[in-house]
């Protein structure tokens, strides 16, 4: 069920077409997902506070309603680890089309990866999962399913993705935690069923995840036209 | 709907039967009907007058006999006014064979005679088809008799949203020996589409596989119809066309570039246990494995042959494709050996694959395929039959079937399809046992097995 917040977000985000970061983020977390620490700053000594309080280093975005891929434009910036650097950014990125503010995010580690949501005209509401980053469209290891997805479709598409044993820790790096992915994905799933009326296509890439968490670091919401 | 009269009629109205033109579609499907078929027909033509010595019925509702199925082959516009007088006659279904409609740009004039059959309960396929061919009632194809290949009687339904297809595969059908039971080409499908009929022949005796060549779905009817052949207990097999993207569509997120309609198609129906083939090299020898074993698989294979090198491929083409060949056990190996003849015993090699060397016989095969046929390791026999091998008969393949009819466990032959071999690929097909043409088209057909379940 959307909250009147949810709706609130859709029905203001119409004009534009798509949902922005830190609104999409807003509706994710409300619908119980994990998403990144972040603030939005329109300025820069709001930024420079903002991120003292969640404690360099700290990830820098642009908000643009014009951007819809902001590293196509230059418009993240990881690993930002001192005010000069975060002056810098914030100058560099109002400079790009259409930008109205910054995101501060906290710095999240760990496998990237992509959970997506399509409303395909002829099957309906359908999800897609694997190795995502600004790469996912090189790789395409990707798994899709028809949503609603029941308990076995998610451990299907975590089982049969190529890159299956990166999760699972490869050459001693740390297995992600299944339990926190799975609940990820059967959330997202029910959350895209609730939005299949206003929803066109939905990524959140990247999920990020680790042995303890796994966290939405990104997502945009494209609306039905 | 009452389905039933439009796939086994007694009495069928040709709609559209032309006196001075013979090459007309609805004179060929008269005249095949007439001389050939088993219900009995009447020309319509509103002129009326007398062609090849029967009475030209002016309308439908003049046939002094209850019809059951209206084959309606005239200009697009008439068709409406025809559709009204088949249900004032109580017709019971009809074939809407006349184009003209929405593949046309009329759109409104398709919706018409949907409008007019939905409120009479009345079912017709099409418009824009082939029809129907299901002998020995009825054969609604306007393609003349001495240019079709007809298959045996068999258990297979095809469904096509194309009909030149569908006959190309009734061609290939019947050239694989495999039986068909029905054929349908359903065109515009405007009332009576995949879902429909997948639920009627879900539930038809003479159906054991029901295989579909579709373009494309209405919205969301993709959904609807996975999910239904989901609920289905025969096999379901697809065949799609149009997988490649249209041009010059923009996505603007990364979800909708990787989520494609070929993409999602595919996922979906591997989802819900449909059986797609990915290309027309693969739809018949599915129908014809799906035919014979319509339980699923894990795909663990058991591999008998008389040749190390078909073993050696067929290890490979089931590695390819994700299915494994479990090894023996020493001490089952053991067993076996004890049993085969004297003469192989100390040559063949019987890990899995079992290679039953160029000296076996008949009885090496059914000992091996008796053995692994009680093996819970193994859920799938290939049998690599060499019919030059000098000690196998064409017998092997009814003993062979005796063992599936004992054990319950599939197996899939391949045998060199050469003109000379013909009887040992018989002996497996008249026994319901799948034969393919090649070594790698043997393990599809054990692929089709597996994936005929959700995934």
């Amino acid at each position: 069920m959307l909250t009147q917040e949810m709706k609130d977000i859709l029905s203001a985000s119409k004009e534009t077409g798509w949902v922005l970061e830190p609104q999409a983020k807003r509706l994710l977390s409300s619908a119980g997902l994990t998403v990144s620490r972040f603030f939005f700053a329109t300025g820069v000594e709001e930024a420079i506070r903002l991120a003292k309080e969640i404690g360099y280093p700290v990830v820098g975005k642009v908000v643009s309603p014009r951007v819809i891929h902001k590293s196509e434009k230059n418009g993240v910036e990881l690993g930002i680890d001192s005010e000069r650097k975060l002056r810098e950014t914030f100058h560099r990125f109002s400079k790009i089309e259409g930008f109205v503010g910054m995101l501060v995010e906290e710095m999240v580690s760990g496998i990237e990866l992509i959970v997506g949501a399509k409303n395909d005209y002829q099957f309906g509401p359908v999800i897609l999962f694997g190795i995502g980053g600004v790469w996912a469209e090189i790789y395409r290891d990707v798994i899709l399913k028809m949503a609603p997805l029941i308990q076995k479709d998610i451990d299907s598409m975590t089982r049969c993705l190529k890159a299956r044993p990166l999760l699972e820790g490869y050459r001693g790096s740390n297995p992600v935690n299944f339990e926190e992915l799975s609940k990820l994905i059967m959330t997202f799933s029910n959350l895209v069923m609730d939005l299949e009326g206003d929803m066109d296509s939905i990524d959140l890439n990247p999920v990020i995840c680790s042995m303890e968490r796994c966290v939405v670091a990104d997502a945009r919401i494209m609306l039905r036209s | 709907m009452n389905f039933k009269n439009l796939f086994a009629p007694h009495t069928v109205a040709v709609i559209g039967v032309s006196i001075s033109n013979e090459k007309h579609p609805a004179n060929v499907i008269y005249n095949k009907n007439n001389l050939r078929l088993k219900a009995k027909v009447f020309p319509v033509n509103d002129r009326g007058g007398i062609y090849q010595g029967e009475k030209v019925y002016a309308s439908v509702v003049d046939i002094p006999e209850k019809v059951d199925l209206a084959v309606i082959a005239t200009r697009a516009e008439v068709v409406p006014k025809i559709m009204s007088d088949c249900i004032r006659a109580e017709v019971e279904g009809a074939v809407v064979i006349s184009g003209g409609f929405a593949e046309t740009g009329n759109k409104d004039l398709q919706d018409r005679i949907v409008s007019i059959a939905k409120e009479a309960d009345f079912a017709f396929i099409g418009p824009n088809c082939l029809g129907i061919y299901s002998p020995p009632y009825v054969d609604t194809f306007f393609i003349p008799s001495e240019r079709i290949v007809r298959p045996e009687r068999g258990k297979v339904t095809l469904i096509s949203q194309s009909g030149g297809i569908l006959v190309d595969h009734i061609i290939k059908l019947a050239g694989e020996g495999v039986g068909l039971s029905i054929a349908v080409s359903i065109g515009n499908k405007a009332l009576i589409g995949e879902i429909e009929l997948l639920d009627y022949f879900a539930n038809d005796p003479e159906t054991n596989v029901i295989a579909f060549y579709i373009e494309g779905f209405a919205e969301k009817e993709g959904r609807e119809f996975v999910l239904r052949a989901r609920q289905c207990q025969k096999p379901v097999v697809v065949l799609k066309a149009g997988k490649t993207p249209r041009g010059g569509q923009t996505v603007s997120s990364h979800t909708a570039s990787m989520a494609g309609d070929y993409e999602v198609f595919a996922s979906a129906l591997a989802q819900n246990g449909v059986v797609e083939a990915k290309d027309e090299f693969e739809l018949i020898p599915f129908c014809e494995a799906l035919c014979c074993y319509q339980n699923p698989i894990t795909g663990n294979i058991g591999i008998i042959t008389g040749s190390g090198g078909h073993g050696a491929l067929a290890v490979d083409a089931c590695f390819s494709h994700n299915l494994s060949v479990p090894t023996l056990r020493d001490e089952d190996q053991f067993e076996v050996k004890g049993k085969l003849s004297p003469r192989i015993q100390a040559i063949a090699s019987l890990r899995n694959p079992i290679d039953l060397t160029g000296s076996a016989v008949d009885d090496d095969f059914v000992v091996a395929a008796n053995f692994l046929s009680r093996r819970e390791e193994v859920d799938c026999i290939l049998i690599l039959l060499l019919p030059y091998v000098p000690g196998i008969t064409s017998d092997l393949g009814a003993r062979l079937s005796q063992i599936y009819r004992q054990t319950n466990k599939p197996m899939i032959a391949y045998v060199p399809h050469v003109e000379k071999y013909l009887m040992f690929v018989e002996g497996f097909q008249l026994n319901q046992i799948p034969v393919a043409h090649s070594i790698e088209e043997a393990v599809h057909m054990a692929e089709a097995l597996r994936r005929n379940q959700p995934c």
